[in-house]
């Protein structure tokens, strides 16, 4: 259980957040929802010490992060990074899941079977078992992110967080990608451009604009056109679309 | 095995079988000290034994350092003189050799300002590339560039005002590195503290392997990049001060020795890293081997040797790379 409130974050010279607050939600996917340069990815990183807020409390089981050493936040939290496996060194699929099991082996223990395991029931679970020799450096954009859910699964942390895990992904992949992410009922917070991607997956949302949380809710409640138009600066339309709203989006009528 | 052959070669050649019976005499008071010439043990014991076993050390941490840092710094090309110490720790050497600089430290005040000026080195490169309290890759590249080029500039001038031919031939000898200091005397210092951080570095194997996939990763796997950058830059300057204030300056096995270990065993530092000890020990033993041979009875700075046979890898790794992209 992570929970944020109050955060102000200044960047240089930009005030980046300036009292934001977030929570994961026990069984539930929240979604991160808001413009670009909203401050979205910075208040994802702030929940797992990336950046460290100029005030306000994170706090990861009732213990301030501040006070945790990044061993025992990654135990508590695992996420699905921008950068990895992209351009890092070329190694291959299993082993790169396998060093989200270093957070349970101290630097001079070796991996043991238990750690092995951990990382093919992870591959299992996104099916990439296959993969396992693949470099990470051969996988597509999709293959790529069920790699990343499959570190954080062998991780066993009891929260994921998840910065644009759909960016660069066909439409296909986008969908893969989020229902796997439902199907696991891990304590989850995903930050998402594409708003009935977020309609679709997410049981909770949070808007954000200007570095602070405008609405939440659940997703009905908070992707309505009277929220969504001022933020985003564009004409939204909701559709009925079965159990959840579809939007359609057009030039604000000047 | 390369060793014993190693130790055997050079302007006074002994066989491998003599080589060892003369060690094992010295280390276990094996075989009769008669069956072999008095200057045959002198050069074995006392010359070549401590000068191969310094090669082999420097090797392996040059090889190690330069795995250590192109995971640091995410970039394939890092190797030591990058990070401005092997600069430092020169200008140091030459500020020793040229106007006594540290004169009260002894009989070992190159040496050891050799190694002062790696730290100063290390703590004007780590000034500089901290932000905020994060030493960036990219920051520590530029800072460790600059700093190499002022501190090589420094060296220079020092070389200009001494006025002293002796002595610039010194420094420059010194500067190209060589091994022919080696005796058993200053053995025991840099295998002590190379050692040490060879092992350091290796107890933090799989914090070089989040590195070098990306400081996010890093964080998210419970490894604090920043801190881990700090640490593994201190063993990394303590290292090349040691390596440099015992055998000057010797290039190229630092960049070369990881990438061939790469190609052979895979980028996992856990196997990576011994393999380029390993390597870095044994192109080092050879390197001096040439460096005594080539144009004895004179010796050729080692320094020349391993430019002169690692200026062809560095080509072939940057023809490679721009093959990939």
């Amino acid at each position: 259980m992570i929970t944020a409130t109050g955060i102000d974050l200044r960047l240089g010279a930009v005030d980046v957040l300036s009292g934001a607050q977030l929570s994961t939600r026990p069984g539930q996917v929240v979604g991160l929802i808001g413009p670009n340069g909203s401050g979205k990815s910075s208040l994802l990183r702030c929940l797992y010490g990336m950046l460290r807020p100029n005030r306000g409390a994170v706090l990861i089981d009732d213990a301030a992060i501040g006070s945790m050493s990044q061993r025992s936040i990654a135990r508590a939290v695992a996420v699905v990074t921008q950068d990895a496996s992209a351009e890092g060194i070329d190694i291959s699929v299993g082993e790169f899941v396998l060093l989200g099991r270093h957070v349970h082996r101290s630097d001079y223990q070796g991996f043991t079977d238990d750690d092995r395991k951990a990382v093919l029931d992870g591959l299992d679970m996104v099916d990439m078992s296959s993969f396992a020799d693949r470099s990470i450096h051969n996988l597509s954009g999709g293959e790529r992110q069920r790699v990343l859910i499959a570190r954080c699964i062998a991780q066993q942390s009891p929260v994921i967080l998840l910065d644009e895990p759909t960016n660069h992904l066909d439409v296909r992949y986008q969908h893969e990608v989020l229902a796997l992410v439902r199907r696991l009922k891990i304590d989850s917070i995903v930050v998402l451009h594409d708003l009935n991607l977020a309609s679709r997956y997410c049981d909770h949302l949070a808007l954000l604009d200007h570095g602070s949380v405008v609405a939440q809710g659940r997703p009905d409640d908070v992707l309505r056109s009277e929220l969504l138009e001022p933020v985003y600066g564009i004409e939204v339309r909701r559709l009925a679309d079965g159990h959840h709203s579809h939007l359609a989006f057009g030039p604000l009528s000047p | 095995m390369s060793v014993v052959v190693a130790i055997g070669l050079g302007p006074v050649g002994v066989a491998p079988p003599t080589v060892l019976k003369i060690i094992g005499h010295h280390m276990m008071g094996l075989f009769d000290a008669e069956s072999w010439a008095r200057t045959d043990d002198a050069i074995i014991w006392e010359v070549r034994l401590p000068r191969v076993l310094l090669g082999a050390i420097v090797g392996s941490a040059l090889g190690v350092v330069g795995v250590t840092l192109q995971a640091l710094v995410r970039n394939p090309l890092a190797e030591p003189y990058i990070l401005g110490v092997s600069s430092g720790a020169s200008a140091g050497a030459a500020a020793a050799i040229l106007f006594g600089v540290g004169s009260w430290l002894g009989r070992e005040s190159v040496s050891l300002m050799a190694f002062f000026g790696a730290l100063g080195a290390l703590a004007l490169v780590l000034a500089l590339a901290r932000s905020s309290g994060r030493i960036t890759p990219s920051r520590m590249l530029v800072a460790g560039v600059a700093v190499a080029y002022l501190l090589s500039a420094v060296t220079s001038l020092l070389i200009l005002f001494a006025h002293s031919e002796y002595g610039a031939r010194a420094v420059m000898f010194w500067l190209l590195g060589s091994l022919a200091n080696a005796d058993w005397s200053t053995l025991p210092i840099g295998y002590l503290g190379m050692g040490a951080g060879m092992i350091l570095v290796f107890w933090w194997r799989r914090r070089l392997d989040l590195l070098a996939l990306g400081d996010e990763t890093a964080m998210a796997s419970g490894v604090d990049p920043g801190r881990t950058r700090l640490q593994l830059v201190i063993v990394v300057a303590m290292c090349v001060g040691f390596a440099v204030s015992l055998s000057g300056g010797i290039g190229f096995v630092g960049l070369a020795a990881p990438h061939i270990a790469r190609r052979i065993i895979g980028p996992i530092h856990r196997h990576l890293i011994p393999a380029s000890a390993a390597l870095g020990a044994l192109m080092l033993v050879w390197a001096d081997v040439a460096a005594r041979m080539v144009l004895q009875p004179r010796e050729l700075p080692i320094g020349v040797v391993t430019g002169v046979l690692g200026a062809p890898v560095l080509v072939a790794l940057v023809r490679k790379l721009s093959h990939n992209s």
